[in-house]
């Protein structure tokens, strides 16, 4: 596919009928799904149906054995697969945070762009401080990963991953490692680049910010999408049972 | 001042003779003795460093996409780690030198091999303790989360930017300590180089004894506290670089 051929009235992040098996376990049957430019998307569902490996296969991060996902026209499920074409173009935030232990919170930011961008130390430490800022991170800059909390290092992460100007953003459960009182600062943060038309893709539990914050809602479970719609429609009028039951649970 | 501390050495000779500190006393010993310990730590710092370097390029071949990559590494290992390093560096100098060429020298007609004996024992030692380091490094490896490998994969780093900047200054650091054993342990098996007639402080040693056996406890107090003090120096720069290396608010 010819990556000039995408034009950003088609969708951004389009996947068209994706498998993927660990082993005999089939963990995505067929799933399909379009993103537009500037869309905000969250992936909702149970544990172990699939959501956080449907956003990993997006960044190349899992294979999958059939099926198509575009980003930008770049086909992600090709053998010739340029990665770091797809990478400049995805940032991928994990639960986990994954920060490099051994860098401060500014040289996290850093490293990417100096490293595989090759620009001038300059040029990148001046974003890396634009970005510390915008996280609202501002004098922590020469902080440690081990000396923040997690929220503090969940947005060090967000800002690392900015650092590679991406089109599209993926969070995996972004949330779910930190304690409540955290969590919203992370949010903030997340709404913040939501509000700026970045394309978001979030895998998360927090149903009030998935209501709030989100253009279009999808129901996964068991490897399938049982449902998905715009969030006022979404939540107030599910129809299949099994997206009931969730929401029942959950909410 | 250094002829009262050579008297004084020479009166203890007379007066005890089976404490006859000759290198103290005489320059000629005073020399051998010098050579040697230069000798020596020459050894210690070229096999330190080589025997690093394959302990770094090894570990990272260990975790090669291809199974005849690893599988070479892997032999390497199970032969220098389970084999005596004595035998290896007879076999390094003997066998294999017999088949390294050699050129003639500035006189026109001695043939000199152009691996010495220095050169095997740094090769020889550097191979044995090299095989221990890939394992040390690999243990390290193993301690640095696949997650983080994954952060950096997702970033754009390439696996050899990933081994370079993320994984491998993270597993050095909990490779430290057991590194630093395996470091003491090769500067003192230096001394095996005596066994290719390599001068260092050893063989400087045994041939003082050999000429005055009125010198053999003193040469051999020399030797230990030679030792004592070189492994002190290393074991003391590993620690403040230990220290150095700690990352504020990791691993305690």
């Amino acid at each position: 596919m010819n990556q000039s051929a995408w034009t950003d009235d088609q969708p951004i992040v389009s996947i068209k009928d994706v498998h993927k098996s660990f082993g005999d376990l089939e963990v995505l049957k067929g799933i399909s799904m379009d993103v537009m430019k500037g869309e905000v998307v969250c992936i909702i569902g149970p544990s172990g149906s699939g959501k956080s490996t449907l956003i990993r296969c997006i960044n190349a991060l899992n294979d999958i054995q059939s099926g198509s996902i575009e980003v930008e026209g770049i086909e992600v499920n090709d053998k010739q697969l340029n990665k770091l074409e797809l990478r400049k173009k995805v940032g991928m935030v994990f639960q986990q945070y994954n920060l490099f232990p051994h860098k401060t919170a500014i040289e996290n930011v850093m490293m990417a762009p100096l490293k595989v961008l090759k620009q001038s130390p300059a040029e990148v430490e001046e974003i890396a401080r634009n970005l510390i800022k915008k996280v609202r991170l501002e004098g922590k800059e020469n902080s440690y990963p081990g000396e923040l909390s997690g929220g503090q290092q969940q947005r060090v992460a967000i800002a690392r991953s900015l650092a590679m100007n991406p089109d599209v953003m993926l969070f995996d459960e972004v949330t779910a490692a930190l304690d409540p009182e955290t969590v919203k600062e992370v949010l903030v943060t997340i709404k913040d680049l939501a509000e700026e038309g970045m394309t978001c893709m979030l895998v998360t539990h927090e149903m009030g910010f998935a209501k709030e914050i989100a253009d279009h809602i999808y129901f996964t479970d068991r490897g399938v999408i049982v449902e998905h719609g715009p969030p006022a429609t979404f939540f107030d009028s599910a129809k299949d049972e099994r997206t009931k039951e969730f929401l029942s649970q959950i909410l | 001042m250094l002829e009262a501390f050579m008297e004084f050495f020479r009166q203890l000779a007379d007066d005890y003779p089976r404490w006859n500190f000759i290198f103290f006393h005489e320059p000629r010993q005073w020399a051998r003795i010098v050579k040697g310990l230069q000798y020596t730590l020459w050894l210690s710092i070229a096999c330190v460093l080589l025997s690093v370097i394959i302990g770094v390029v090894g570990a990272w071949m260990q975790n090669s996409p291809s199974k005849w990559v690893r599988g070479i590494v892997q032999g390497y290992i199970q032969f220098f780690r389970n084999t005596p390093p004595f035998v290896q560096l007879l076999f390094f100098y003997f066998a294999l030198g017999q088949f390294t060429p050699a050129v003639t020298g500035p006189d026109g007609w001695t043939e000199i091999p152009i691996i010495s004996n220095v050169g095997w024992a740094i090769i020889s030692l550097s191979m044995f303790a090299g095989a221990f380091n890939v394992e040390i490094f690999r243990s390290g490896i193993e301690a640095v989360p696949e997650s983080t490998q994954e952060a950096a994969d997702a970033l754009g780093f390439t696996r050899l930017q990933t081994y370079k900047d993320v994984v491998l200054p993270l597993a050095f650091r909990v490779s430290l300590p057991a590194l630093n054993n395996n470091l003491v342990n090769l500067v003192k098996t230096t001394t095996q180089a005596i066994g290719i007639a390599v001068p260092e402080l050893l063989y400087q040693c045994v041939s003082i004894w050999n000429d005055y056996p009125s010198a053999l406890y003193p040469t051999m107090l020399l030797l230990f506290v030679s030792f004592i003090i070189l492994v002190g120096v290393l074991v003391y720069g590993m620690h403040r670089w230990e220290h150095k290396m700690r990352i504020p608010g990791y691993g305690g």
